[in-house]
């Protein structure tokens, strides 16, 4: 397949490609074929609605889940066949800030913080002590490193699970439902902190989300997954000027946006066999 | 609607399919509902089969983590002491307490010492340890994966690289088959010290007695078919409560599920595994 070999090649643009993924729950067919492109250094959205597959296919990028079919290449590397070995020096590049963060509730925030450094640098108590803090510092977290995650609210676990994301400075990172459960101003303060990570390291961004105002703010590239295939794909322009009802429905229903002028814009609904990469809109 | 060869069927000829089509599908169903009970188990053995090899293999791969292993040796063991030295107790105390009643019947309460050594070297210590170390540790070991994998916290230490069943399952395995036969031996210790307490100054056997016989009787091998028991129970108990705990779903309903089957599951085993050990430890050491 000429399509699955060029995409197979380290492309200077995309850090993550995507063709043909599949995934089955018991008869629930979850991902029916997923095409996507991950654009290196940029913020790339994936929106869908719930139970839409979202995680899933997140999940898929560092190995946690195993497709039933087709590939990932993440920096011209195929991740699907990796063994545990290699799977794990895959996913160093990687930091992921989870949906509730998942942090540790047994260890204090500077152990969760510490955790990655611990387990795979060499530096010594007081160098990790000190990068804990510088990094919790810059995302405006200060004297709580003693405290437990249970003592925390929702959107300082959140910052917690993002410092302890990016202590290791990854290529990648990916955000799971970042704005889920935080007020507005909380939300707001969310997308500033991945915008400003993002210009800052020139990291790599992946965020699932299905807030869309949140989406709108942050975003340089946006991919819709609608029954378990990526539907629309292009930039927050092409995304608001799109034609498809489910879109228009999803993007009108955040209230961010009027629809006077709409364009149709890289559309693939086909369910035929189509590896094409997708361009930017 | 389903059609005969004469054509579209009406009247109360058309109920008669649709009736026996409701009739096969409830064979079907109980068919299915029949099938999904040999295949249920089947799964969850491989389930924890499967886990028990990956926690086998990770043993034997560094990093080897003394300090997790360190955690998991005190929460299952240290923190064990104080309930299977009571139990022990007490077992040891109600033992000898029917015992002498019952031997005295026939004047050979002098055999009490005796007896009860052999009842609690062989059986009582390590059935008893390995249910109170299920019920204690057990339970707490699956609530705490369980909730684990429900908030992600295992997806996310697989994605710092470090791998869930090693840094987890493997520790605590090790833990379990390491400390619950040394506790089976303190529970040894306790339920023959509450034995000999109640027999000797409540039912007045003599000491000397109580003791010689014990001696007499109770040979290390008997001791060492405990102490297999206890280590074969211990890794048993650790892997069902780890594996119910770290394949757990479906929020705080399925965290208590997987702790009432670790509970459930480890006791059904401990006592099954118990006859067949009991059974191939005798054949090996009459022969």
């Amino acid at each position: 397949m000429s399509a699955a070999e060029d995409a197979s090649q380290k492309s200077k643009d995309y850090q993550i490609r995507i063709r043909g993924l599949e995934k089955t729950f018991g008869t629930h067919k979850v991902l029916k074929g997923v095409d996507l492109d991950i654009e290196r250094g940029h913020i790339n959205v994936v929106i869908g609605g719930s139970g839409q597959g979202k995680s899933v296919l997140m999940k898929h990028l560092m190995g946690l889940l195993k497709p039933d079919g087709g590939h990932i290449w993440v920096d011209g590397e195929d991740v699907v066949p990796m063994d545990d070995r290699e799977l794990n020096k895959l996913r160093r590049k990687f930091g992921m800030s989870f949906q509730y963060a998942a942090l540790f509730d047994s260890l204090t925030v500077e152990q969760n913080v510490a955790f990655p450094l611990i387990e795979h640098t060499k530096k010594s108590k007081a160098e990790i002590h000190e990068a804990v803090l510088a990094r919790l510092g810059s995302l405006g977290l200060r004297n709580i490193e003693k405290k437990f995650p249970a003592e925390l609210s929702g959107g300082m676990r959140k910052r917690v699970g993002l410092a302890r994301a990016l202590i290791l400075e990854p290529e990648i990172l990916l955000y799971d439902e970042p704005t889920t459960g935080l007020d507005p101003v909380a939300t707001k303060n969310v997308d500033d902190m991945i915008r400003d990570i993002s210009k800052q390291t020139g990291v790599t961004s992946v965020v699932i989300s299905h807030d869309m105002a949140s989406t709108f703010r942050i975003a340089d590239r946006i991919s819709m997954l609608y029954e378990g295939k990526i539907a629309v794909s292009g930039g927050p322009e092409d995304i608001k000027r799109c034609d498809l009802p489910f879109v228009r429905e999803f993007v009108e229903m955040s209230g961010t946006v009027r629809f006077d002028e709409r364009v149709v814009v890289d559309v693939d609904m086909s369910d035929e066999d189509d590896t094409r990469p997708r361009g930017g809109g | 609607m389903a059609q005969t060869p004469g054509g579209l069927m009406s009247g109360p000829d058309a109920a008669e399919p649709e009736r026996q089509r409701g009739t096969w599908d409830k064979v079907v169903e109980i068919n299915e509902k029949i099938w999904a009970i040999p295949t249920g188990i089947l799964e969850q053995v491989g389930t924890h089969v499967t886990l028990f090899a990956q926690s086998l293999r990770w043993m034997v791969t560094p990093p080897f983590r003394i300090g997790v292993l360190v955690e998991a040796m005190d929460y299952i063991g240290v923190q064990s002491l104080l309930i299977v030295m009571m139990i022990g107790l007490f077992v040891g105390m109600v033992f000898a307490l029917q015992l002498t009643s019952a031997l005295r019947q026939f004047g050979t309460e002098g055999f009490v010492g005796a007896t009860l050594g052999i009842a609690v070297t062989r059986e009582l210590s390590p059935v008893f340890t390995s249910i109170v170390v299920a019920a204690r540790a057990g339970a707490g070991m699956a609530t705490e994966l369980g909730s684990m994998r429900i908030t992600e916290q295992i997806d996310a230490l697989a994605t710092m690289a470090v791998n869930p069943v090693q840094y987890l399952v493997t520790p605590r395995v090790v833990a379990g088959t390491l400390m619950v036969p040394l506790l089976s031996l303190l529970f040894v210790t306790m339920a023959m010290a509450g034995g000999y307490g109640v027999a000797v100054w409540l039912e007045h056997v003599d000491p000397g007695v109580f003791v010689e016989n014990a001696r007499w009787l109770v040979e290390t091998k008997d001791l060492v078919q405990g102490l297999v028991k206890a280590t074969v129970f211990g890794c048993a108990l650790t892997v069902i409560s780890c594996a119910q705990g770290f394949n757990a779903s479906g929020g705080a309903k399925g965290v208590g599920i997987g702790t009432t089957r670790a509970v459930v599951g480890s006791f059904v085993t401990i006592l099954v595994l118990d006859y067949f050990l009991t059974d191939i430890i005798l054949v090996l050491q009459h022969k």
